[in-house]
């Protein structure tokens, strides 16, 4: 017998475990099932729901086997006659105070409780007396709650403790009328709040803006990948005669673990919402009328061939099909005004870039880091899966620290939190020499500069500073970046520098004979130049490939063509640690909605453009993949000592994109706009 | 031997004489024809005919969009759709059955936690145009409505047999 190893016994099968573990760990990894309830490998321990009774040899009372931990030579039989007859007993107990509305509950289908009822259940109640009933609590717009259904197993309870860091909902009373609530009503508040629906069980929790549209069972599940963050968290869109009825999250442990943030979940509203551009649209003397595609597309080839040097504006978070049919396209056309950065206000060394954004190291890493610095970044908003990992490091010892002009509010033990005055300024000054100490001591050291760095006026200048402390201490550097895809359109080539074009900002500047924008919004995500609007109107022929229509796009463009959301088109985004990601299209297509791919490589086609005949994505991501070949990630190590203009580095012109105001699906996405988070940045007045 | 009573049983017409006494012994048996559609056979009150979406003596719909029959459905005839009522309540926003698809097997009446979805004793019906084979959740109500005491009488014969 060695130190770290137990040998033990399940069902009469010898079985070696690490010291510690709890026996249904080892049970569940050798496959021998155990019945549970409030046991969930992310979270704590509670032993409450008592359903995964075990016996263990030697023990006079039937065992729970989350709270059991092993011990050599333990004997453990998972179906004998006591331990099935106490599980049984638990189910009977469970059930009294159940309401057993599965008919109407939408849980019915895929519910834990159904699922056990049926294996351990009896088929007809002793129980004829009264049964309780809980008020249903209002917890906001995206957790509906059935509170009857509620059997206790407290894992929303400790979520909210463990993961949330915030505890938000907890249990009150004893006994029969202990109840699970907000102590105060009100709404819940956290940017990962909803994964208490895939937590809870029973029916309890529920997802609101689904609420009674669907059947578990009738539903197909399709895999995707978020697109409203760097992270690339995984999902599993259910789709429903075509259409996305809900989103739940797909387990991978290197990205999201089980977890996503609410904007993951719920942005699918937004595909349905009435803003939808339906088929193509086309100003002539100021009045706008709907018209074919084949026209609308001879009108846009038009206008890009007939152009000099056209300017094309990408979205971060379109695919990479897109940025190297993007790419292409320009190269045809002859220019290299191409770019992806929309929400870049400072390209001054935009050559010392590298290759893609990248974090500096894997997602999984962030949380064995022994030091963290977060800098010019709200990453809660930015990054909520990201906000996680670095609050998993600070659980775990590490030393985390923040360095922003504003405070925002985290969950857990900041070393320092430096703040008040402007990015450069805060990275200059003797303020952050704490910091410096932290990650000089600290053997693995991430330093992060977040997107309102990114978006800072002085944005090189702060890189350059924040990457020379990172130089300094010897810490990793790394960068988030805006929208899902900004790694793989830099990959892709939709960037001017590479040939001398002009970047996002200068091409509104400068007037241009045509103008092509995919998935922009100029109002909300083009922070680039100012008044983007008005400059984008005064451009000779604006040309936009959207999904929505807008009042700022009916001002600037001239011409509008439906395209697809991420979850009607096929495609690819890396993420910031530079997985490559591809999905296939989930959901029908919108009105006359096509892939932005597919209007690309039409578009291409008719300016004559040399082999654009791809039949699929895949063919597009081949090409795209062979041309970017085998790269590794890069730090940003330019010189540091850049120079800052006047006024730059004024904390009140900084831009922190609200968390639902990221990009167009999240604005439309009508639950997230109810949230107390949404309704306060716009009570703010957001910016 | 054989040959010659063959012989003999060919020319008395012997076949003929036996199949006529079968016609003789029918001839003063009481006759089974019912002359339809005057006439009507006696049907079980399990008769699966014509489908119907039944209501709460209240008036209130008794379907809760469950799906259960949709689920159930063998030759998927059933299309439902479902939300958030104007009480607040799971109901169905959409109730089609294809009649041109449906078997009356009646699972979906046997599935039916609420009682909602019965198969009547209707036989009798017919379609014109293209379309009417599917009976949407107006018409399935408007027939539950109509025939409440046909539908209630069969659940009240058959009750004890569940």
């Amino acid at each position: 017998m060695s130190n770290d190893i137990v040998n033990i016994e399940v069902d009469g099968k010898p079985v070696e475990a690490r010291p510690g573990q709890m026996v249904i760990e080892v049970t569940d990894r050798i496959g021998a099932y155990v019945p549970r309830f409030c046991y969930h490998e992310k979270l704590s321990v509670a032993a409450n729901c008592r359903m995964c009774l075990v016996d263990i040899e030697g023990a006079p009372k039937p065992i729970p086997a989350c709270a059991q931990p092993v011990n050599e030579g333990m004997k453990i039989f998972t179906k004998s006659p006591r331990a099935i007859a106490a599980q049984k007993a638990t189910m009977e107990f469970l059930l009294i105070n159940h309401p057993l509305d599965c008919p109407i509950c939408d849980q019915g289908g895929e519910c834990e409780l159904q699922d056990l009822a049926m294996g351990y259940g009896r088929d007809v109640s002793r129980y004829n007396d009264g049964k309780r009933v809980v008020k249903d609590k209002n917890i906001g717009p995206l957790v509906s709650t059935d509170m009857t259904r509620c059997i206790h197993c407290t894992r929303c309870v400790r979520f909210g403790e463990e993961i949330q860091g915030k505890p938000q909902l907890g249990t009150t009373l004893r006994g029969e009328n202990v109840v699970i609530s907000t102590y105060v009503e009100q709404n819940i508040d956290h940017e990962l709040s909803a994964n208490i629906i895939d937590l809870c069980p029973v029916g309890a929790l529920n997802n609101k803006p689904y609420r009674y549209s669907a059947r578990a069972w009738e539903m197909v599940q399709r895999a995707t990948v978020a697109p409203h963050d760097c992270v690339g968290s995984n999902i599993y869109t259910h789709v429903l005669r075509g259409t996305i009825k809900r989103i739940v999250p797909r387990t991978n442990e290197a990205i999201n673990e089980s977890w996503i943030a609410d904007r993951d979940r719920f942005s699918y509203e937004a595909i349905y919402s009435p803003d939808r551009l339906v088929k193509p649209r086309i100003k002539e003397s100021g009045e706008w009328r709907d018209l074919e595609w084949e026209d609308a597309l001879e009108f846009a080839a038009n206008a890009l061939k007939g152009a000099s040097e056209p300017g094309l504006i990408a979205s971060p978070s379109s695919t990479v099909e897109e940025g190297h049919l993007l790419a292409r396209l320009a190269q045809h056309l002859g220019t290299a005004n191409l770019d992806h950065r929309i929400e870049r206000r400072d390209f001054s060394d935009q050559e010392n870039d590298p290759l893609f954004p990248w974090l500096g190291c894997d997602i999984a890493d962030i949380e064995k880091q022994d030091a963290i610095v977060v800098i010019g970044s709200n990453i809660r908003q930015e990054a909520p899966i990201l906000a996680h990992r670095v609050r998993k490091a600070a659980l775990a010892g590490a030393s985390v620290s923040f360095v922003n002009s504003r405070k925002h509010e985290y969950f857990f033990d900041i070393d320092n939190y430096v703040s008040g005055a402007g990015l450069v300024e805060l990275l200059s000054g003797n303020q952050i020499d704490s910091i410096v100490d932290a990650l000089t001591k600290a053997e693995n050291a991430l330093v992060v500069l977040g997107n309102i760095a990114g978006r800072h006026r002085a944005f090189s200048a702060v890189r350059s500073l924040a990457a020379g402390i990172a130089a300094r201490t010897g810490a990793k550097f790394g960068t988030l970046s805006p929208g899902a895809n900004s790694a793989g359109l830099s990959l892709a080539g939709v960037l001017p520098q590479r040939g001398n074009g002009l970047h996002a900002g200068a091409m509104l500047d400068k007037g241009l004979d045509a103008v092509l924008l995919l998935n922009v919004e100029p109002d909300a995500d083009l922070h680039a130049v100012d008044d983007a609007v008005s400059k984008l109107a005064k451009q000779k022929f604006v040309v936009a490939l959207t999904p929505f229509v807008s009042d700022a796009l009916l001002e600037a463009a001239d011409l509008l063509l439906p395209i697809g959301t991420f979850a009607e088109t096929s495609g690819t985004f890396v993420n910031v640690e530079g997985t490559w990601q591809s999905f296939g299209g989930v959901a029908n297509p919108v009105g006359e909605s096509r892939p932005a791919w597919k209007v690309l490589r039409v578009l291409g086609n008719l300016v004559g453009a040399e082999g654009f005949d791809y039949v699929t994505s895949e063919d597009v991501l081949a090409e795209c993949r062979g041309a970017v070949g085998k790269v590794s990630p890069e730090s940003f190590s330019g010189a540091a000592g850049s120079q800052v203009l006047a006024g730059a580095d004024n904390p009140a012109d900084e831009i922190d994109t609200p968390l639902y105001s990221v990009d167009g699906l999240v604005r439309r996405a009508k639950a997230l706009q109810l949230t107390p988070g949404a309704r306060r940045a716009a009570s703010e007045g957001g910016d | 031997m054989n040959q010659l009573f063959s012989y003999i049983k060919t020319f008395a017409l012997w076949e003929l004489l036996k199949g006529l006494s079968v016609t003789q012994r029918n001839w003063f048996r009481k006759s089974v024809t019912l002359e339809y559609p005057e006439e009507k056979t006696p049907q079980s009150h399990r008769f699966r005919g014509l489908h119907a979406l039944r209501r709460y003596p209240n008036g209130e719909e008794r379907c809760i969009a469950c799906k259960l029959c949709e689920a159930v459905c063998p030759a998927l005839a059933i299309t439902i759709e479902s939300g958030v009522g104007d009480d607040g309540t799971r109901r169905t926003s959409r109730y089609d059955i294809d009649l041109f698809k449906c078997i009356y097997c009646g699972f979906c009446e046997e599935a039916c936690p609420v009682d909602a979805i019965v198969e009547t004793r209707i036989h009798e019906y017919h379609m014109e145009a293209p379309g009417e084979n599917i009976m949407t959740k107006d018409k399935l109500l408007a027939i539950g409505e109509k025939y409440d005491a046909m539908i209630s009488a069969d659940k009240a014969a058959d009750a004890k047999y569940r």
